[in-house]
This record gives C-alpha cells, structure tokens and sequence, in this order.
C-alpha cells in the first residue's frame, strides 16, 4: 500500500480573520462530523437489524420473539446448505487461484516491459470491470451454449459431499477476476523501485533469480490484496453463477437468493449473518497479512 | 532457450502477457462479439437462434415499452449517481483532512460492510423497508406516528436507497483519493489572497477533485444502470430495471436475441460513459 502526500490538514490552515470565521468553521466542521456519524449509521444500521433478528424466536420478523440459536442449529443440519457452502468455497478458491497467477503474469508485462498492442491489452483488461455482470452472464451464456462446452460439471468429493460443480462457472469467475488481479497487482508494482530490480541485475542476478528474490516478495503485498479481492467477488457473484450453472446448482449467493424469492426468514439471517462474519474474518486477514494490520486499508493509487 | 529469452524482452513480455490475453480473447472478447451477432438474428422456436439476419430485434429495444425502461433505469442510475456524490464528497473531505490513524480507522469502516455479499446487503434492507411488516413501518406505527405504512418498499425510492446504499463507498474512495492528492499550500494561497472559503471549493478544491467526481461518478453509475439483484428484491417484483428486462428474455420469454439487443444497448451506453470520462480526465490532466 501506498502512502499518499499529505492531506489539507485543519491545522495548516490559515487563521481565521475574525470571530465570524471562526465560529463559522467550527460550525462547518460540526455539520461535517454530524453528516459522517450519520452516513455511518446508514451503513451498518442494516446488517446490526439483520444480525440481531438471526436469533429471533418468531417466524415473524418485525415482532421480537426471544433470544434463540434455533436457526443456526437448523442450517447445521441442513445438507442443501453445506452443498451451497462447499460449492462456493471450491469455485471462489479454484478461481482465485488461476486469476491470481494470469492476472500477476499480466501486470508484470504491462508494467514491466512496452509491447506491440500494449494499448489494445489495457482496454481488454479494463472492459470486464466495466461491463455489468449482468451483460457478461448472458455473454458467456450464449457462449457455452454455443461453444457446446455447455454446463458439463466437474464432479468431486469433498468431505463426503459429491459436487458438480460445472467448468463454465470456474471460466466465468475467472474471466472477471483476472482484471481485478491484473489492476491491484499493477497499483504495487508501479509504486515500487526500478533501482532495485536493476541492481540485483548489476550483481549478475539472472532474470529468474530477479524474479524470485527481488521482484516477487516486493509484489507480495499488491499479489495477497488482488487474490483476497478475487476471493471476495467470486463468493459475492450471483448473476454470473447463476446464468452460466444452468439449473438446481447452488452457491451460498444463489441458494440465498432464491429463498429470498420465496420469502424472508430468520434462518436467512442466519446464514447472512455467517456470511457477514466469515467477510470480516477475511478483512481481518488481510489486515494481518499486510504490514501487521498497519498502514492504509485502501490503495487510493488504484483511482 | 533461456539465453534467446533473456536477450529478448519481447518474447518475455510475450510469455508473460499470454494467458491472460488468451483466456480474455476466447472467454471475454469472443462471446462479447457474439452477443453483438446475436442481437442481429432471428429468434429460434426454443430459445436459440435462427441464423439469419433481421433488424427486427433493434427495433423493437427502441420501442417506447422498452425504451422507457432503459430510460428509468438511466434515470435511477442518474439520481443514485446525484445522491452518492452529494452525500459522499462530505465524507471523504472529513476523512481526507483527518489525523494518518484516524482516516486508516474511517476507511476501514467504510469498506467493511463493503466487503461484505452484495446480496446479503440488499437483503438486509428488506428487513427493514417492507411495507407491513418492515421494521421502520412497524416501529412508526406502534409509536402512533404514522396510521398508514410508509410507501417504502417495492418502488423506485427503495431501488435507489438499495443502490446508494451498495455502491457509496465506490463514491468516496476516488473522492477520498482525489482531496488527499489535494496540494495543502494551494489552499493556503487561495485563501491569502482573500478567497472566502466558497470561492475557494468552487474554484480550487472542486477542478482540482474533478477527476476523482468523474471516476466515483462512473464507478457508481455503471453497476447501477446494470443492477439486477437490488431491483428483483427491493423493487418487489413491480419496479423493473433493464437488468431485470434481460433476464427475463433469457430465463423466462426464451428470446435470446432480443435479450441480446438489448444487452448490447446497455453494453454500448457503459462504453459511452467510460470514454467520457477518460476525455474528461485527460483534458484535465
């Protein structure tokens, strides 16, 4: 992560002329804080209202019925669910793994070399971060279907479940998360010294002992963010699993969604709740793995 | 062979630039093409295509029916758009102006619930918005406040409260960036030479942050023209978005190439309002 050049701090500011000024920013400065709580009220008002009613003891969700775990305890026995869950897991892992390694291999070229239709490469980087899911869902639908590699499953054994988990699934997730790899990746090696690399040359390092020692423990950090951000929106994606898994495949997101068709239940809190923690246990990684939980938690190079 | 590679750098940035632009050609620009090719033939009898050609399909997007939703949706992305920036460049200014520890704090607290599923997010507005048994209109009416439930759910304002909501934090990140790029000096000389402070936002900060405006801006409307899921659950089955349009060519009405035509309008307006925003940044600088 960066740092960025340092911010119109308050206190660089010039002093204020007269009592008026003054008192007007300090009042400036209040509406300013008061609109800050407010927005993040806004934000997690919603997920403490979803997570509180994951143990109502009530069918109904506006009415408070209790304390309960009934609902956790239900979706522990629930088979459908641990389906839902393991398919997630094992697409989201899979596909993060392949983006990871294409996406890396990719900003290295276009950061570290120039290249005939360099320029073309950037735009067909950038295209699938731009076009809305739901257009490239139906891309790649018609695409299978045409292509005849249709919704052929992969089918596994993973802790006593069989999954089928179809290959145009993992190809889909992919081919979205190369781009966000690619991008995060690009951010650090941008930022990082030439000078470095260049003198591990000058001390007859050859390409691969450049790579090895120098260049990719300093990519580390931007590697660890792309893999957790593909991570995260490979277990986020609903419209392009479900268009391109033909039907009765679930992941967690689409087993969600279609109870969510039938109606809102406290056992869908619970599993969103589980879903809330289990991000924010991901966040808390990440926040580990980068410089001990120090430092900035969002690259403001990549804008 | 590791001699040539060595020599060449070409070759190396060849190798390396390779499976990502293969596995694009074939997985992304491919079935990109052949969704523009689709939105030109005819439909077949169960679902699929007739190969032959028709404009048939065009036409039919720019029918005021479907025209009107494209331009709700357009609307609504417009207006989240609107809101995010009202709402967000605030927020990002406070956080821009903060001490090293607490922006690392408020940046982290913005983007946790950012993190978290996009769908569990929007669901669990539902909670809360829903006309009879949504908390905010049971909690009214049982403090007498209101007698008749709020229209909160299943319109256009909850589709927007939905995607405000989803999609701020794509808003004050670019802000974020943009303020805190920001030259501090550049204020204090406005300032010296007796700027009052609205002088100084309109004609310092405010062209100065225009970049981060234009990318939060695109960022925010983008997904929003396209949303799907914020509107299949807030809008209630009753307020559609062109997302929801598509999806039903394909999964329910089986037109493929209409479904197509229509995603390729929506693919082109997404190229439209990128290349807009890239003149205005390089104008910029």
């Amino acid at each position: 992560m960066s740092s960025s050049p340092s911010a119109p701090e308050a206190k660089q500011r010039p002093p204020h002329r007269d009592l008026r000024g003054a008192l007007r920013a300090h009042l400036g400065g209040m509406l300013l804080s008061s609109h800050a709580v407010l927005l993040y009220i806004f934000l997690y008002l919603p997920i403490v209202v979803l997570v509180v009613f994951s143990f109502n003891d009530s069918r109904f969700l506006a009415k408070w019925g209790g304390a309960t775990f009934r609902w956790y305890g239900e979706l522990a026995g629930d088979t459908q669910v641990a389906y839902a869950l393991w398919n997630s897991l094992f697409i989201a892992v899979l596909s993060t793994f392949i983006s990871t390694v294409i996406g890396t291999l990719a900003a290295m070229a276009m950061e570290r070399y120039r290249f005939h239709g360099q320029l073309a490469m950037d735009a067909l980087l950038y295209l699938p971060i731009i076009i809305p899911d739901i257009a490239m869902a139906i891309m790649l639908l018609i695409w299978f279907n045409l292509s005849g590699v249709g919704f052929t499953p992969w089918k596994v054994e993973l802790f006593g479940l069989r999954l089928a988990v179809p290959y145009s699934v993992i190809i889909g997730h992919v081919s979205f998360n190369i781009s966000f790899v690619a991008i995060v990746v690009r951010a650090r090696l941008a930022d990082m010294d030439r000078a470095l690399e260049e003198a591990a040359q000058d001390l007859y390092a050859n390409s691969w002992q450049t790579f090895r020692r120098v260049l990719l423990p300093m990519m580390m950090p931007g590697i660890v963010a792309g893999a957790l951000l593909a991570f995260t929106l490979s277990m986020d994606d609903f419209v392009i699993t479900f268009f391109t898994s033909g039907a009765g495949f679930n992941t967690l997101t689409v087993y969600v969604f279609g109870l969510v068709k039938k109606g809102v239940t406290p056992k869908i809190n619970a599993i969103s709740t589980l879903m809330v923690v289990f991000s924010l246990a991901l966040v808390g990684l990440a926040r580990l793995l980068q410089k001990g939980g120090e430092g900035a938690p969002v690259d403001v190079d990549l804008f | 062979m590791i001699e040539t590679l060595r020599r060449r750098p070409g070759l190396q940035a060849a190798l390396l630039i390779f499976p990502a632009a293969s596995f694009l050609v074939v997985f992304f620009l491919m079935p990109l093409f052949i969704v523009v090719a689709y939105s030109f033939l005819e439909r077949g009898k169960y679902g699929g295509v007739v190969w032959s050609f028709t404009l048939e399909n065009l036409q039919r997007a720019v029918d005021p029916l479907y025209f009107n939703t494209f331009l709700r949706s357009a609307r609504i992305a417009g207006l989240t758009t609107v809101i995010c920036l009202l709402i967000g460049y605030p927020l990002a200014y406070l956080i821009a102006t903060q001490s090293d520890r607490r922006r690392n704090f408020l940046l982290l607290a913005l983007m946790i619930p950012f993190w978290s599923n996009f769908l569990v997010r929007t669901y669990a507005w539902l909670t809360l918005l829903r006309t009879n048994t949504g908390l905010i209109n049971v909690t009214l009416m049982g403090l007498g406040l209101i007698r008749e439930p709020l229209p909160l759910f299943g319109n256009d304002f909850a589709i927007i409260l939905g995607l405000v909501y989803g999609w701020l934090p794509d808003m004050v990140l670019p802000l974020y960036a943009a303020l805190s790029r920001l030259d501090p000096s550049l204020l204090e000389a406005a300032s010296d030479l007796y700027a009052p402070g609205r002088r100084v936002f309109t004609r310092v900060v405010w062209p100065l942050t225009l970049p981060g405006v234009a990318a939060g801006s695109i960022l925010v409307f983008i997904p929003s023209l396209g949303a799907f899921i914020t509107p299949a659950l807030l809008g209630g089955g009753k307020s559609l978005m062109i997302g929801n349009v598509i999806n039903n060519q394909f999964l329910a009405a089986h037109d493929w190439p209409f479904g197509s035509a229509l995603s390729t309008i929506m693919i082109g307006l997404m190229l439209l309002a990128t290349l807009a925003y890239f003149r205005l940044v390089r104008r910029r600088g």
